[in-house]
């Protein structure tokens, strides 16, 4: 009773993959395109406008600046900016970690109390609505300035999206899928870990990817009211407080930040399609 | 196929209790209104081990339900219901018995030979060992080469065949099946059929079909009960007479065209 499956030859694995560095390509050229086009879109507003250096500056002297010392005899600002973005980036991870492990446990503990759920829920809520400025001094006047009131700041943002992403996940399972577990008489831990959870990880990673810029922005908040020079907020106040005297580091530094984000969010990228492989909007 | 075997109606064979017994079972339900429905009413049914029982009858006429509270996923409101000696509730923690559903409801995180370990690994089987027992029923079921494939690359006859080897890997006594054909197309369906009983001849399973498509009852059963609408009664109880092995070219029999009509009155009625 042969029924041919659908991906089984040679020659289909082999056209796969040619389509697939087709489709990479693609891509990759569809970005440059885009990158083209917006700083088109930026000189020509520049030029139309008549605006200068101070309001927007070129996009030249903006990457030019890179590559200049900050000072006479001092290191290039590149250099600085992107130990500052390791800086940043290691406190970044982990309050990831943190707010990941928080906000996930909270909904594996809501996915089996409905009753803990609408009662501590509000508060989970709320906690997001009152702006992290207001937050961040708290949390250093608490912890003392260093690393971990930074992670814990940005833990704070992380916790959210993991947190109601992953409950979604956790109790939209199909009810089929849950009467054949209860057919083998399985434990709630068992359901969890067989069932629950695995059909949770296409949730699951689209929280931490929202969480992973989440918490570089957490971060570089986090610096602010600690005082902290080494990180990308302290670049931040620094540049913001000499504007006038160079406005393109300002630029540069929001250019490294935004570099910062999308590396976090690589990454977690990349670990998603490693283990989420089967979910129908990544099957092919 | 397997050699001439004996028939098997519960007329040939000497009488023994009833592996399923159901005396006097009600179940309502309340609807988001506020009414109250009655989905099944006093419901009598004996089965026997070894027998092929399908259940047909109308949409809504509850026959799912009667097999989910056969297999404890539901409760009666009134009645009692017996399984291998046991109340529902011990027959499923004791794993008596294995489910098929409409959906094949395979883990798509899962391998073709991962899903049919899952109730293995839940009842504590050693890996070697669920291995080995897995990779026999995917035998069994001739998907061996699709032990490494994932469910969305097989057909849906493909993956109902995988769910029914992963419904036969712990050895329960009972299979329950609601409707397990009924998304395929009507080829794939009749193909399905003939490796079920070929299955059932090889592993002599009491079966419970829940069906909407007379001729497969009829092909499949050693009995079969139709069932009345909303309420759900037990109307007729028809023994099914023809020997089995039953291959495709019983169903242009004259006794099965008889039998078909039987059915056929009985859902009028």
């Amino acid at each position: 009773m042969a029924e041919a499956s659908l991906r089984s030859d040679v020659s289909n694995r082999t056209q796969k993959l040619s389509g697939e560095v087709n489709r990479a390509l693609r891509g990759v050229l569809s970005f440059v395109v885009v990158m083209i086009a917006l700083v088109v879109l930026w000189q020509g507003i520049k030029a139309i406008f008549n605006l200068d250096g101070l309001v927007l500056p070129n996009v030249e002297d903006i990457l030019g600046a890179l590559f200049q010392p900050i000072q006479e005899g001092k290191p290039l600002l590149g250099q600085i900016l992107l130990g500052a973005a390791l800086f940043t980036l290691r406190e970044a991870v982990l309050g990831f970690a943190f707010g990941a492990v928080l906000g996930f446990a909270l909904a594996v503990i809501f996915a089996h109390s409905r009753l803990l759920e609408r009662g501590l829920m509000p508060f989970v809520v709320a906690s997001q609505t009152v702006p992290i400025l207001a937050i961040a001094p708290m949390v250093v006047v608490w912890l003392k300035a260093g690393w971990l009131s930074v992670a814990v700041i940005a833990a704070y943002l992380t916790f959210f999206p993991v947190t109601i992403n992953t409950l979604r996940g956790l109790v939209s399972v199909p009810a089929t899928a849950l009467e054949l577990m209860q057919s083998y008489a399985a434990t709630r831990r068992e359901i969890l870990l067989k069932l629950r959870i695995p059909h949770a990880l296409p949730y699951i990673f689209t929280a931490l990817k929202i969480s992973a810029t989440a918490s570089v922005v957490g971060a570089i908040i986090g610096e602010l009211p600690s005082g902290i020079q080494d990180g990308l907020g302290g670049a931040i106040i620094n540049f913001n407080q000499y504007y006038l005297q160079g406005p393109q580091r300002l630029w540069a530094t929001n250019l490294m930040a935004a570099l910062t984000g999308i590396v976090a969010f690589v990454a977690v990228a990349i670990v998603e399609r490693l283990l989420v492989r089967w979910s129908p909007a990544d099957r092919n | 196929m397997t050699a001439s075997s004996p028939a098997r109606a519960p007329a040939d064979t000497t009488p023994t209790a009833p592996i399923v017994s159901i005396k006097n079972v009600n179940r309502r339900f309340k609807t988001p209104t506020g009414q109250i429905v009655t989905a099944l009413q006093d419901v009598n049914l004996d089965i026997y081990p070894g027998e092929f029982i399908s259940i047909i009858g109308p949409s809504g006429c509850g026959k799912s339900t009667l097999l989910r509270i056969v297999g404890d996923l539901l409760s009666p409101s009134d009645g009692q219901v017996t399984v291998n000696g046991k109340t529902p509730h011990e027959a499923r923690l004791a794993r008596d018995y294995g489910m098929v559903f409409q959906a094949a409801v395979l883990y798509d995180w899962r391998s073709v030979i991962k899903n049919i370990e899952l109730p293995l690994e839940i009842m504590k089987y050693p890996p070697e060992k669920r291995r080995a027992r897995a990779r026999e029923m995917l035998n069994l079921v001739e998907l061996a080469d699709f032990a490494d494939h994932y469910p969305w690359q097989l057909s849906g006859g493909m993956q109902q065949r995988v769910a029914i080897a992963r419904a036969l890997t712990f050895e329960p006594s009972i299979l329950l099946m609601d409707e397990p054909f009924g998304a395929l197309d009507e080829m794939t369906r009749e193909r399905m059929n003939i490796e079920l009983l070929k299955i059932w001849a090889k592993t002599q399973k009491t079966v419970i079909f829940i069906t909407h498509s007379i001729h497969e009852a009829v092909y499949l059963s050693s009995r079969v009960i139709v069932m009345s609408a909303r309420p759900g009664k037990l109307v007729k109880d028809i023994p099914i007479t023809l020997p089995y092995p039953r291959g495709p070219e019983i169903r242009d029999s004259e006794e099965f065209f008889h039998l078909v009509s039987e059915v056929r009155s009985g859902l009028r009625a």
